[in-house]
């Protein structure tokens, strides 16, 4: 598990070493092509400062940004008291130093993610959606997902590998429309000066057009990576991932798609909110593995421990190669499946589902300045945050409810 | 001198791998005595709870004075246990004996229709989870120093500074490994 962590780290490094090599030669060669001969360092330097303008920004802006972009509300205590119990269990079998903030965001898509680059500053969100359809297991599978992602660093991860492929992309585009309008004055000013400035052209070229696609299939290689390693965490963590398989294929077989998901945010959630259930195919330009064989992969585990999710991995994708780094698998306690919670499946007319969609509902109105007035005839009265006038009727006995007295 | 230079070059890289092995042994020790901190504080959260509970439970279930009782001696064995072993025994009584209120609760419908008790049961078996949750945290911990500590060459530093095997927190009967059966959906 610790072993895990380091091995985050190293990768991380070498991912971060090779893209920005990818960065440099760019710039190198942009500089070449477009500042003539010998201004190639300038040209890392200027492609250095761009990666590291944007780093800046995506670190200033942090965690925040993204809980905003989404319309997420922050759960206090006391409110959804299963969700953060949930939430607790988790952090306590993740070993986190701190329970990280929980939001609700108001959509009934079903789905979850996480955000903070340190497990001190971190916060898990999920949808209405999810909250409603998913049982107690189901729950508990998804948040420790959404939790393994903090404890392995994978927020940090991706944030520096957005940021490199985004640098590469937009130096990239600079550079091929500069050329596309007649840039570049070594081909003006030095016309048969040599074979030399031909070939660092042509170089710079095939850079221009290469490197944004190698750079984001490393994104989204990585992306993928650290999923596997999520759910098979999540498996570790709940020792039940029948959990986490059950609640993937209730998410997939959801047909909403969330409102307020881009291709920005896409990567950060537990299943891709672009893609359409059941086409979601394996690519190298996916963020997300196929649902069908995570859960697939879930399902073949016969402990839960991270040697099993490896062999459950290689026998469904039918080849040799893991996915949990061997020092993982050498160092940890072997551990059995455990029962489910007895927390039954969620049924359309359970009063528990009900009660709990209440719960939730009431929570998003609660947190959007809604006034909730309880009339004694057993209605309760649900008035949005700018209803103006000073009485309200109660449509079921009429009785009037002055709004100032109170 | 060219040897003497070689054999001081020697004794500084042996002490300075001496004290990283010993500073790595502190810190797996900080992270066990921690992680066993989070164990003892939902231990403590349950103990607290059950007053609450049996002031429930109390006025529905009259008929099952046995389990009830068997709940408050458990709850007494914990408060009196004097050594750790016999804490950890105690703790596991306590855990069976409030699996069983649960299972007879289930034949109570008026109970179970009672919100302050169905919170109550959310509240209970939640606390359930993170013992064992916090537990599985603990005892990984636990593993992760005594490999390090029995493990050539760390045994060696080890065995110098006194570094002792951790105890892991492992619950014997089968019965009670079981968190209590919590069903809502009938």
């Amino acid at each position: 598990m610790w072993e895990q962590i380091a091995a985050n780290r190293r990768k991380s490094f070498v991912l971060v070493a090779g893209a920005a090599l990818l960065l440099a030669a760019l710039g190198w060669a942009l500089g070449e092509y477009f500042g003539g001969q010998g201004a190639g360092p300038g040209g890392v330097a200027v492609a250095l400062a761009v990666w590291f303008v944007m780093t800046m920004v995506a670190w200033r802006q942090g965690d925040q940004v993204f809980l905003t972009m989404s319309g997420a509300k922050k759960v206090k205590d006391g409110d959804l008291p299963q969700l953060r119990n949930v939430v607790e269990e988790m952090t306590l079998a993740a070993g986190l130093p701190r329970v990280p903030d929980i939001y609700v965001i108001d959509d009934e898509a079903p789905n979850a993610f996480a955000t903070g680059r340190r497990p001190e500053t971190a916060a898990v969100a999920v949808t209405s959606g999810l909250l409603k359809t998913l049982n107690r297991d189901e729950l508990q599978g998804v948040i420790a997902h959404e939790i393994a992602h903090v404890r392995n660093r994978d927020i940090l991860l991706m944030l520096f590998a957005g940021v490199l492929a985004g640098a590469i992309v937009i130096l990239a585009e600079v550079g091929l429309r500069g050329m596309w309008f007649g840039g570049g004055r070594s081909r003006s000013r030095r016309d048969g000066d040599g074979g030399g400035q031909g070939i660092i052209a042509l170089i710079a070229v095939v850079l221009m057009i290469v490197a944004p696609i190698i750079a984001q299939l490393i994104y989204f290689a990585v992306s993928r990576k650290r999923e596997y390693l999520a759910d098979a965490s999540a498996a570790s963590f709940t020792r039940y991932p029948e959990g986490l398989a059950a609640a993937l294929e209730k998410i997939a077989a959801s047909p909403r798609k969330l409102a307020s998901a881009n291709s920005a945010t896409a990567p950060m959630y537990i299943i891709n909110p672009l893609k359409r259930a059941g086409k979601a195919a394996a690519n190298a330009t996916s963020t997300h593995p196929p649902i069908d064989e995570r859960v697939r992969i879930l399902r073949a585990m016969g402990r839960s421990s991270f040697a099993a999710y490896d062999e459950a991995f290689r026998q469904v994708k039918g080849g040799r190669r893991g996915v949990v780094p061997g020092s993982a698998l050498a160092e940890e306690k072997e551990a059995a499946v455990r029962g489910a919670s007895g927390d039954g499946p969620v049924l359309r007319d359970d009063p528990l589902r009900r009660e709990r969609a209440r719960q939730v509902d009431d929570f998003i109105y609660r947190a959007d300045g809604w006034q909730r007035i309880e009339c004694p005839c057993g209605t309760v009265l649900k008035l949005p945050a700018d209803f103006a006038a000073p009485r309200a009727r109660c449509p079921r006995c009429g009785r009037v409810h002055n709004l100032q007295g109170d | 001198m060219i040897a003497l230079l070689i054999v001081l070059g020697l004794v500084v890289i042996l002490v300075g791998w001496v004290i990283g092995v010993y500073n790595g042994l502190v810190g797996l020790r900080n992270r066990v005595k921690e992680a066993w901190a989070q164990v003892d504080v939902q231990l403590k959260r349950r103990f607290d709870l059950i007053p609450n509970l049996m002031e429930t439970v109390k006025g529905y279930m009259n008929h099952e004075r046995e389990t009830l009782e068997a709940v408050t001696q458990a709850r007494a064995a914990v408060a009196g246990a004097g050594s750790m072993d016999a804490r950890m025994q105690a703790e596991g009584g306590l855990g069976a004996a409030l699996g069983r209120l649960f299972a007879v609760a289930e034949s109570y419908p008026d109970l179970k229709a009672s919100t302050n008790f169905l919170s109550l049961q959310e509240e209970l078996a939640s606390t359930e989870n993170k013992i064992s949750f916090a537990r599985q945290f603990y005892n990984e911990s636990v593993m992760n120093m005594n490999n390090k500590v029995q493990m050539f060459p760390g045994n060696i530093v080890a065995g110098i500074f006194n570094f002792g095997n951790e105890k892991f927190f492992e619950v014997d009967d089968a019965a009670q490994r079981e968190a209590p059966k919590v069903d809502f959906s009938r």
